[in-house]
Order: C-alpha cells, then structure tokens, then sequence
C-alpha cells in the first residue's frame, strides 16, 4: 500500500524546471532510496511533500489525503517528519528544549502551561538516548558538532510519532561510525514499522539500507528497482556521468 | 555561593527597594526620572516579549503608546470624568483597543521577516502619527489633547503615577516570566532559532507570533496611557515618537535582549541618562546624537547586552573555581550549562 503518492507534479523556478511533470509512490513500511545527480530535483521533492514550496501543476496524496500546497505545520501534524540537507536545529535553545519544540500541544492551557512537564520530559529523554546524546541535554544545540547535531535533528523528529521520515543526506559530513549507527537506527526504526525516503550521495549507505531506490534525473523519475538492479542499469550510469 | 538559592532572596530585597523608594527619595525631581524610567522599562518588558523572544525586531510600538494616550485621553473628554483616581481606570482599556488595533498592524506586517518586517514597522507607525494630526474632528490635529487638571500637590503629584507604573512593570514581567516558562514561550524562542525548521515540526508561527505581538502592544498601550495622564497634555508628536522605539530598542538591546531582566537594567541607565541630558543640555536634540554614541557601543563592546555578558562571566569564573577544586572534573559542559541557566 502506497503512503505518499506524488502524481504528475512540476516545479519551476524561472526557466529551470526543478521538476518536470514527476512521479513517486513511497510503498507503506519500506525504506525508499532517492538517488540522482546534483540539480536533478531531490530536495525539491521533499520541499513541495513537506509544503514549504508550492506545486505549479500536479498532486501529493498522503495515506489517501490530498496535501497538494499544504502548510508545513500540517502536513507535520498528519505524520510526515523531515530532516534538512544543513542540518537545522534550534542553536541558542538547549538539547533539551529542542526535543520540546516538536511536541506540540493543544489548547490554550497547554500552551501556557510549563514546558517541562514529565511525562514529555521522559519521551524527550528516552529519545535522545535513543540516538546517543542524552549526556547533552542541558547544552546549547550551537555548541553540538555536526554529527551530533544530525542525530538530535532525527531524535526531535520522531517525538512526535510520525508515520514516515523524509531525510535529506542524513550521512553527509558525518564520521563513518556515525553513519553505521545511523543505519542501524533507521533499520530498527523500519522494524516498527516506520517509513522512510531517504536523500543520499554514499552509494553504499543507500545500497546497504534501502529496499527500493528511485533515480531522479532532470526533474523527474528516470527508473526504480532494487538497489541491485538501479546498479545494474546503463541508463542511472549516464545520467551520473553525462553521456 | 550558589546564585540560584539567592535569588528569591535578591528578587524579595529589589522589590521593597523599589516598593519603598518614592517613600524615601520624596524630592519630586527623583520621582519624576523614577516614573519615566518605570513606564518605559514595563513597555520595555513587554517590546521584549515579542521582539525578545521571537527575534522580530519591531520599531513601531510607539504606535501603540500613542494609541494609550489618545485612548485615555478620549475617553476622560467624553465622560468629563473628574481628575484624581478615576481616569486610571481607563487604563487597561486603552490597552486593550491597543491590543485589537494590534491585531490587522501585526498581520500585515508578520508577513515579511528580518528587514523588511523592521522597515514595515516603522512604516505602519508613521501612518499612525499623521492619522494623529490629521483627523483633526477626532484627535484635535496638531494641538494635541489635555487630561483632567490634577490639583495635587508638588510632593505627592508623583506617587500615585509611580505605583502606577510600578503594577505595570510587575504585570507586565510576570507575564514575560510566565511565558519564557511555558510551551508557548519556547515556541517563540524556537521561532528566533529557526522559524521554518519550527513549522515543519508542526509550529502554527504566525498565530504565535501575532498573539506575542498583539500582548506586547495590550502593555505598551497602557503604558502610553499611564504617561499621557503624567504629562497632563501631550503633542501628537509625542505621543507618536519614534525616540519612543529607538529608547526601547537600546534599552533592551543593552539590558539583554529577550531576557527577564534586561529591558529593566538597560530602562535604569538609558531613562535617568536621557532626562539628565535633557535637563543639562536643554531641550536641544544633542542626546539623540549621545543615543547613537551609546548604541554603537553596546553593539561593539556588549552585542549580548549586560545580562547575557554578566552571567557568561559569572559562569566562567565559578567553573574555574570548579576546576580547581577538582582538578579532574571536565568543567566546559558544566559551564556551558550555566550559561544556559543563568542568562534567563
């Protein structure tokens, strides 16, 4: 069963067509690579899914609900979580206080109310064990490295349940341990069934992790398969390489 | 000595201070810089609310203090209500009508970010002040409005104007308090950080960010209602300042920005210097150029502001301490860690 469907979907910025009439299912309960050259439109996808670009043309159904041009917020509140390319966390506010800012509250009281109340505490911490940083929680998120700042990144996005993951490059410029932890992680994570689309250039971590991986060229989706038979493909080598 | 077991102590000790001190220093002259200084350090507190907290820095509240003065003034023409107490009951209506006249002015400007929100700001004040001389039938144009004609005496004219700006400035930092405490408050702060990473984990940031503006400008007004009744009558022009933001703005910027005590420290030194200057140097616009002196330097020499760059320092040094006294322990978190504790 299909979790997101992109149907048909374009983006232009000017005369560049960051994506040109692109289709993508991401299948329930897998881990779905996104592969393609620089420019050919990955992160694009993930802006018009998670709303923080508009579509020209086309549609974006998740679990069967139309979020075409949806507000970031809401498409979040529906269970779609993303990580950024640049790593983007709250630097002034504590590790602590960044777990807190995903776990939204209803209602006027609630909002008014302290942030830190226990039970969402516990959650918070639970998390960030989860990903290896809980000796940090009372640190600025400014002064984590980049790894870290990854890892707390993924851990304030899963506070809220989502149903799936889009991660933009989750290992760039991260340490090699690190990634391996990181795949360890997701895969433990798709055992309980989440779902994740994942943006990445290290071939061995997509070929390693994913079940299914689409290649994007020029704005829209050139083939998919499993990781053995994109690599097999003589079309993914030209597109990578020019022809 | 550990700060934070001190504090209620501190906090109990600056309130009979500031409770008793037009008690003690009764010359009317120290009671009028005091009522000044305590009428823009609560608009300070609740300019720090938004701009503090959510990084908008906002350069249009005068709008809002204006809006206070005519409010009140309105209101006292239109029932002839008799000078004394009564008008100051006015007061938080004029905040109020402050607060809704907020709601379109913070809509509408909310809309854009960093440069152009402060450019929009400044724009939408400046309609306000020529609405002020404009609808004459209305506001009495350019020759400005008088309040009920107090008749008390030199001595005590100051006292009630004192206590009642010190209840604002109280009000008005109980809720800074309350919110930087809250879910709310973290919001905003997640806001300042990074508002588009806060909306994609389910931030509604524009109710957020309209409603901090909107409570900023319910303080702001009452403020400007409270100083109108002070002055008896006021100008257009002075109603509707633009020093009103520039002294808020440096005020807080020194003080700390989008800290608790900030606004207060940087109102203590900026509001008795300012009416200082006046008195020595007459009316003449010489201070404005001694506000841009001053400016300069807090960017260059404290751009966190004395709070921020106090508390960094008090932490260092009691995690030098630490390190001496257990040579082993790997003091920076630590220290780090009360950076973050101390700077609220």
């Amino acid at each position: 069963m299909s979790l997101i469907e992109v149907h048909e979907v374009s983006k232009a910025y000017g005369g560049i067509h960051a994506l040109d009439a692109c289709s993508i299912t991401v299948e329930k309960g897998s881990i779905t690579g996104l592969i393609g050259p620089n420019g050919s439109g990955k992160t694009t996808l993930f802006n018009v899914i998670t709303g923080y670009e508009r579509v020209d043309s086309g549609s974006i159904t998740f679990d069967g609900k139309p979020i075409t041009n949806a507000h970031p917020d809401d498409v979040f509140a529906l269970g779609v979580g993303r990580t950024f390319q640049l790593t983007r966390i709250f630097p002034r506010l504590t590790v602590m206080e960044n777990m807190h800012v995903a776990m939204q509250r209803k209602g006027l009281r609630a909002l008014l109310g302290r942030w830190s109340s226990s039970h969402e505490q516990e959650r918070a911490r639970e998390l960030l064990n989860f990903v290896g940083i809980a000796h940090l929680q009372d640190l600025p998120a400014g002064n984590l490295s980049y790894g870290q700042r990854k890892l707390l990144e993924f851990a304030f996005i899963l506070i809220a349940d989502p149903q799936v993951i889009l991660l933009d490059e989750p290992a760039g410029g991260i340490n090699p341990t690190l990634i391996q932890q990181l795949a360890g992680r997701i895969k433990s994570l798709n055992e309980l069934g989440l779902t994740f689309l994942v943006v990445e250039h290290n071939m061995e971590f997509v070929m390693n992790l994913c079940h299914k991986v689409m290649v994007m060229h020029r704005g829209s989706r050139l083939t998919e398969g499993t990781p053995a038979e994109v690599r097999a493909n003589p079309a993914v080598l030209e597109a990578y390489l020019g022809e | 000595m550990s700060l934070s077991k001190a504090r209620p102590a501190l906090l109990l000790v600056l309130f009979l201070v500031a409770a008793l001190f037009p008690l003690v220093f009764s010359n009317p002259a120290i009671t009028t810089v005091a009522v000044f200084t305590l009428i823009y350090a609560a608009s300070g507190v609740a300019w720090n609310i938004f701009s503090g907290y959510t990084g908008y820095i906002a350069l249009g509240h005068a709008a809002f203090f204006g809006t206070g003065c005519y409010v009140i003034a309105l209101m006292c023409e239109h029932w002839n209500t008799p000078a004394g107490y009564e008008p100051f009951l006015f007061v938080p209506v004029a905040g109020l009508v402050a607060a809704v006249l907020a709601i379109p002015v913070g809509a509408i400007a909310l809309r854009t970010r960093r440069h152009t929100f402060v450019v929009i700001t400044i724009a939408i004040f400046f309609i306000f002040q020529l609405m002020a001389f404009n609808l004459s039938g209305i506001t009495n144009g350019s020759s400005g409005m008088s309040l009920p004609l107090l008749l008390w005496s030199g001595d005590f004219f100051n006292i009630p104007f004192y206590y009642a700006s010190f209840i604002l400035l109280l009000l008005a930092l109980g809720a800074a308090w309350w919110i930087r405490n809250s879910k709310y408050g973290l919001t905003l702060l997640a806001i300042r950080d990074d508002e588009d990473r806060a909306r994609g984990l389910g931030v509604k940031t524009a109710m957020m960010k309209l409603s901090a503006f909107v409570l900023s400008a319910f303080f702001v007004g009452m403020a400007g209602a409270i100083w109108a009744y002070f002055m008896q009558n006021f100008f257009p022009q002075f109603a509707f300042d633009p020093l009103f933001d520039v002294s808020v703005a440096l005020m807080c910027f020194m003080g700390g920005l989008g800290t608790l005590s900030g606004p207060i420290i940087g109102a203590l030194i900026v509001i008795p210097a300012q009416q200082y200057l006046e008195i020595q140097i007459g009316d003449s616009p010489l201070y404005l150029v001694l506000y841009g002196v001053l400016f300069l330097a807090v960017i260059l020499l404290l751009p966190q502001g004395i709070v921020p760059s106090l508390s960094r320092w008090w932490a260092t040094r009691k995690s030098r301490h630490l390190e001496a006294a257990a040579e082993s322990s790997e003091g920076t978190p630590g220290a780090q860690q009360t950076v973050v504790a101390e700077s609220r």
